[in-house]
């Protein structure tokens, strides 16, 4: 009843349609060496799981399987660590049911 | 540039701007609707379940031809430990009646119909635009939007924000503030498909009948939130939600909850052999009417989730949305027809109209539970749910043990959790928050 380290994301990102906004991201995290408390805090709630840490211990981003919720505005925007907007029109997640 | 200026612009497509949307076109209003989305419907999330009186009030016609999933005959309320569930099932043959009272839906197939009488009303709907920027005049009337779609700005004599809960039009124009973390919830949900007659027989079903589950307990991991399943023709929507404030304290993951709400032994067999077509997550408001931001202004109205209209008890939000919506739309339409102007005086009407209606009758009625529901979340989601699995198990299952010493062990284990003051003032809180 435990294993979640075994649910794949990408998986269920996979169902999804996407029309990807190449270049043009809609969510951007600040440059920063040590990542805060909020931003770090993304790496388990966002429900894409789109944030990652490099080796140097940042977190980074790719809005790529981005489903538009908006939980890392809501946490991250405050504290400056993001800056969010909507994707522009047309693009980003395409929900066939919703 | 569009030159021609209307009478309302609508931001965003969904249950509360479609209404307004509709409401104003059918009154013979200059309405533009603007909508980020390829369709209307394609960025919008929900369980969803669709009640029939708010529609009728803007589409009385609308089992006609409306995309319908089933219409509710049993509601199941659960109570959740990790092995078991107690459950409050209400089932009623007054449900299968001519005009049914709740559908689920599918949002995205539904939205696109609604968008599509929105259209017929007269309505000028344009899909793929993101709205970027509110246009506000020297004295911070707002008079139109700018988009991304074309150069300058689109002006309109009143702007309804019908952005959903993370609008950010609102919040960048400093009309309302971001929700916080602790007044939204972040919900998961999968979209599961089987055939018709696995589902039915799943959950003891017959033609277009439907259920709803709705499950509280160790599902969310001491968190405040819930899981649901509801029923379609040919597939299942099963997520899960808390408080996004509680996802932040205890690091939790959403997909990590949802999977093992999946695989609990009460939930599996009614997805087994299923086929997961998408996969999608939303904020919900749950800050109820404390939470209510500032609802009219210079030029502008704000409605549905972007006004934090849910009731987070009820779990009730597209009817709160479809009617603030509408009732909107009246406002405005009653401010033009006296060639009133647009201010905030004038546009006051929809708060006051809104106040009269059950949207802020039961928001208000319930003012005090999100909080009592979140600074209790460890009781009221975790140790409660144990403690009545436990006392349940130990009711039915027979071994010899004689009644009145089960009694006892029941009983002292709610008090060896909670305490006899903690037992009658979580009973008192809760009674005061509901009255």
């Amino acid at each position: 009843m435990n294993v979640e380290t075994s649910v794949r994301v990408e998986d269920k990102l996979f169902y999804n349609r996407y029309l990807v906004d190449v270049g043009r991201p809609h969510i951007k995290v600040r440059a920063h060496t040590k990542p805060s408390p909020q931003l770090l805090a993304l790496l388990k709630v966002c429900p894409a799981r789109c944030y990652e840490l490099n080796d140097k211990g940042q977190v980074e981003v790719t809005v790529d399987g981005c489903i538009e919720c908006g939980t890392c505005r809501v946490i991250g925007e405050p504290t400056g660590d993001i800056e969010w907007s909507y994707p522009r029109g047309g693009y980003g997640v395409l929900f066939k049911f919703g | 540039m569009i030159e021609e200026k209307f009478d309302a612009i609508v931001v965003g497509a969904g249950m509360s701007g479609n209404a307004a949307a509709l409401a104003m076109a059918q009154r013979g209003m200059k309405v533009l609707q603007l909508e980020r989305g390829e369709y209307a419907g394609s960025k919008n999330v929900q369980g969803a379940i669709l009640y029939a009186d708010m529609l009728e009030k803007l589409i009385p016609d609308f089992r006609d031809d409306a995309p319908l999933e089933r219409h509710l005959v049993e509601q199941r309320f659960w109570i959740m430990d990790d092995r078991s569930h107690l459950g409050v099932h209400y089932r009623s043959e007054d449900f299968n009646e001519e005009r049914p009272n709740r559908y689920t839906i599918i949002r995205a197939q539904f939205d696109k119909w609604f968008s599509s009488k929105v259209r017929e009303a007269g309505a000028t709907v344009l899909c793929e635009t993101t709205v970027t920027e509110l246009a506000r005049d020297a004295h911070g009337k707002v008079i139109g939007v700018r988009t991304d779609r074309r150069d300058g700005e689109i002006h309109a004599d009143v702007v309804v924000l019908a952005e959903g809960v993370n609008g950010l039009l609102g919040t960048r124009a400093r009309l309302r503030e971001r929700p916080k973390p602790d007044k939204v919830a972040l919900a998961v949900k999968e979209m599961h498909f089987l055939p018709r007659e696995t589902i039915e027989a799943h959950f003891n079903l017959k033609g277009d009948e439907g259920v709803v589950v709705e499950a509280v307990g160790t599902i969310s991991r001491g968190m405040t939130g819930m899981g649901f399943i509801y029923a379609n023709k040919e597939c299942i929507s099963i997520g899960i939600g808390c408080i996004v404030a509680d996802f932040q304290r205890t690091g939790e993951t959403p997909y990590g909850l949802l999977d093992r709400f999946k695989r609990h032994p009460s939930v599996a067999p009614l997805i087994e052999g299923s086929e997961v077509k998408e996969y999608s997550a939303h904020l919900i408001p749950e800050g109820g009417y404390k939470a209510i931001p500032q609802l009219y202004g210079d030029g502008w109205v704000v409605v549905g989730d972007a006004a934090q209209l849910n009731n987070a008890i009820h779990r009730e939000g597209s009817n709160l949305a479809m009617t603030s919506g509408r009732i909107a739309a009246e406002a405005i339409v009653q401010v033009k027809s006296r060639s009133h102007p647009m201010t905030a005086a004038n546009l006051s009407v929809y708060k006051k109209m809104l106040d009269d209606s059950f949207v802020i009758k039961d928001l208000k009625k319930h003012k005090d539970m999100p909080m009592l529901m979140h600074t209790n979340s460890q009781n009221f989601f975790l140790t409660y749910p144990q403690l009545v699995s436990r006392a349940m198990q130990n009711y039915v299952r027979v071994d010899g043990t004689p009644k009145a010493e089960k009694e006892k062990v029941t009983l002292k284990s709610f008090v060896n959790a909670r305490s006899w003051t903690g037992l009658f003032g979580d009973a008192l809180r809760l009674a005061r928050a509901w009255r």
